[in-house]
């Protein structure tokens, strides 16, 4: 059946389209065989998470909720919500943003807010979606053996999904008003990557502050936290009922997160378009003037460096979408400033700790930061066609990458040094292997891009991502164990390195080679 | 190494073969003197990009020889691009940069030292009326400045050979007139430029050489009189037909590429 022109089944239609066509090219990039490997590998995952859920959640399937348990899957619910919110934040930001079709839908006489009514139920079912992966196979498994009442959990999702759209809607708007449209964007994507990252953060910090440790489990069991949390027949734990199955505190969950969300359309739909070109606007009349300063005499690979640096801190959404990573290095500080207040003793396994974040959030950071360098080119062919080897410029922007990761990790390290030298020297150490790895995969799967498209890198390569993470998380571990012993290390250390040979062989410039 | 002849020629070109599916340029050959403004014309997917590119080191040939102003572009490109520069019809500029740090940019990549760069850049920026906009950010520019900022990038190192690659698409009039005027300072100064465009009047006007290419190959090459010629033999253009008509004129000959 074909629904008529102009209505919001019709217009569902054509986002649901265009929705699923991206999907696919950004799993398979146009490519079926690719597509039909990403099928079984997602096939294999689920299988797998299904297996990693029965043994983590399996014995509580049948568990009577105590104080402790409502505790547990409230801060769940709320990690999950915190992230459906930041992402949620991101996606209204983006549309508001964004041009794309926009000049399209309002010149047309077609009712404009029917099509953001219909994008503002898109971005709530895809934040719905995108936790599904992760939660599917626990909640199945409850359900298998627990039985129906768990089903709940899913009609919970859908109210999260829904909730944390309509919330981001009223934070996105309410800073448009603050503030105004043009630093909306950038504060609205601060704002998303901080409340993304706060509760675990949060809980890090306050887990460190009060404990000495990074451990999250030990705030959320502590006697302060149990007496400080509501009876447990209060309606602070609607969702965690809602979640366990409990039938009315479900109704009551959906009822609030829905009637919010139509609240949230009925009041936005109709000024999305008036919101989203004023937005435009904005962004048009921004003039941005540089002090005049004379030109200074210097090498060409430093023309090259302060090109990148210059570009970066130019670049405040540049700058957001790096910050989660900055934002994980909070704990380790804190953890650094403690143990100091404290003196040293006693604080050495605290150390340790601290040695894979670094390297991990390292790796991370550089293969960011390499992309942006070595891929995300603004003017490729001006580069190319200056008379410089291209092997210079590559190592040019490969320091530009390692000078930002020096000042990032530079005063952690030295902190760290002064207290604990040992896991100092292995940080440094696994600092520079993760990033070199990371900025290597970068090198290798290399492609041409704009920097604005840097939101979409992972897309250009799956494997360029994974054996990023995979690599990164693999250089953490050897650290880790480095840390408390060498030989120790050599095993994982040796799967870390088969996983930057593994990218090697499937990266474009091997086949080449 | 290839030898080339002393610079009388500023791009020298033999046999010049790019594959990507199909053949893009198919054994071209192609010389420009020293001083000339060269119109390179041809309809979409003649290879004229291409072939621009693989001058510009942008692109490797599969076969065939490049030289510029006397150095063999594919064995010492790093010299040849001492003497080049390459505009293409999307501005290749960054939005976070202001024109000046731009061209301060662009002036230490090609080694100027600051005592030239700084004031052939301001005066640069004078000619193409940039002043006023020397150091607001590129982000809020139109086409038009955009293009005149790449066009100040490319010559703050006076590149003996000027490659243009449509250099006028989406200007408006007032813009257009300011790209003309210092490309032909540049020639009347000794420069070269070779240059693609669609649109025929600014060839017509401008070049002192016109060359049209279809699969990859020169198909016809000369003054506007001798294309005219060519054409009016071969297809029965009359003698004061337009650009235009010679063009497709001497287009329509073509057989279809495979």
């Amino acid at each position: 059946m074909i629904a008529q022109p102009g209505t919001v089944v019709w217009f569902a239609r054509h986002e649901a389209r265009l929705a699923w066509r991206d999907w696919l090219a950004m799993m398979a990039g146009g490519n079926r065989r690719r597509l039909r490997r990403i099928v079984i590998v997602i096939a294999l995952f689920v299988v797998f998470m299904h297996f990693v859920a029965y043994w983590t959640v399996g014995r509580y399937a049948d568990a009577a909720p105590d104080k402790v348990m409502l505790i547990a899957i409230t801060a769940s619910i709320l990690l999950a919500a915190l992230l459906m919110l930041s992402q949620a934040m991101e996606s209204m930001t983006r549309a508001f943003y964004s041009r794309a079709d926009l000049d399209l839908i309002l010149a047309s006489p077609a009712a404009a807010e029917k099509i953001f009514a219909v994008r503002i139920v898109t971005v709530a079912l895809s934040m719905a979606m995108m936790a599904l992966p992760l939660a599917a196979p626990f909640i199945d498994v409850l359900i298998a053996l627990g039985g129906w009442r768990w089903l709940g959990a899913y009609g919970l999702i859908a109210a999260m999904g829904a909730a944390a759209t309509a919330l981001a809607i009223a934070l996105t708007v309410a800073l448009f008003r603050l503030i105004g449209p043009k630093r909306t964007r950038l504060v609205a994507q601060v704002v998303a990557a901080v409340i993304g990252a706060a509760f675990v953060i949060g809980l890090q910090v306050a887990a460190i502050l009060s404990y000495g440790t990074l451990s999250r489990v030990s705030v959320l069991q502590s006697d302060t936290v149990l007496a400080l949390a509501p009876d447990p027949g209060s309606l602070f734990w609607s969702p965690a009922r809602a979640a366990l199955g409990g039938g009315t505190a479900l109704l009551g969950v959906l009822g609030v997160s829905f009637a919010l969300l139509a609240a949230a359309i009925v009041l936005v739909a109709p000024r999305f378009g008036e919101y989203a070109v004023t937005a435009a606007g904005a962004g048009a009349a921004t003039v941005s003037q540089a002090p005049q300063a004379a030109f200074r005499p210097t090498s060409r690979q430093r023309v090259l460096r302060r090109k990148e640096w210059t570009l970066l801190r130019r670049d405040p959404w540049l700058m957001s979408q790096t910050l989660m990573q900055m934002l994980y290095l909070i704990p380790p500080a804190v953890l650094l400033w403690r143990s100091f207040d404290n003196g040293h003793a006693g604080y050495r396994s605290g150390y340790q700790l601290l040695v894979p974040i670094l390297v991990m959030a390292a790796g991370q950071l550089a293969g960011g930061l390499a992309w942006l360098a070595i891929s995300g080119e603004d003017a490729p062919d001006l580069v190319a066609s200056a008379p410089v080897p291209a092997r210079f410029i590559v190592r040019a922007k490969i320091e530009a990458v390692l000078g930002v990761l020096a000042v990032v990790f530079a005063p952690l390290l030295a902190v760290l040094a002064y207290a604990a030298p040992w896991d100092a020297l292995v940080t440094v150490l696994g600092i520079v292997v993760a990033a070199t790895a990371a900025t290597s995969i970068q090198l290798w799967f290399r492609t041409q891009a704009k920097r604005s498209q840097f939101r979409r890198r992972q897309v250009s390569s799956r494997v360029a991502t994974f054996a990023e993470a995979f690599s990164s998380i693999g250089w953490a571990a050897t650290a880790a164990v480095a840390a408390a012993s060498v030989w120790l290390a050599i095993a994982p250390g040796l799967l870390a390195f088969l996983v930057v040979a593994g990218a090697w062989f499937m990266s474009p410039r091997a086949q080449h080679a | 190494m290839q030898h080339f002849s002393p610079p009388a020629l500023a791009l020298e070109i033999h046999g010049l073969v790019k594959r990507f599916d199909r053949p893009a340029v198919d054994g071209l050959d192609l010389n420009v003197r020293v001083g000339e403004f060269y119109a390179l014309l041809g309809p979409n997917g003649a290879g004229k990009t291409t072939t621009l590119r693989m001058i510009a080191g942008l692109l490797r040939p599969d076969a065939g020889t490049i030289g510029v102003l006397g150095i063999d572009a594919l064995a010492d490109p790093v010299a040849a691009k001492r003497v080049t520069a390459w505009i293409s019809d999307e501005p290749m500029i960054y939005d976070k940069l202001t024109p000046r740090e731009y061209l301060e940019f662009v002036a230490g990549l090609w080694d100027v030292a600051p005592a030239l760069a700084e004031p052939r850049a301001n005066a640069l920026l004078g000619w193409l009326e940039l002043t006023p906009h020397a150091n607001e950010r590129c982000e809020g520019f139109s086409k038009g400045m955009r293009q005149k900022v790449a066009l100040a990038g490319a010559l703050i190192h006076e590149p003996q050979l000027i490659i243009l690659d449509e250099p006028l698409t989406g200007l408006d009039a007032g813009s257009a007139r300011q790209v003309k005027s210092v490309l032909r300072e540049r020639v009347r100064a000794g420069g070269t430029i070779i240059m693609t465009t669609h649109i025929l009047e600014v060839a017509e006007r401008m070049a002192d050489r016109i060359g049209v290419i279809a699969h990859g190959r020169l198909i016809a090459e000369g003054t506007l009189e001798e294309l005219r010629l060519k054409a009016g033999m071969n297809a029965g253009a009359s003698d004061n037909a337009s650009l235009e008509d010679t063009f497709l004129a001497l287009v329509a000959e073509q057989p279809q590429a495979a």
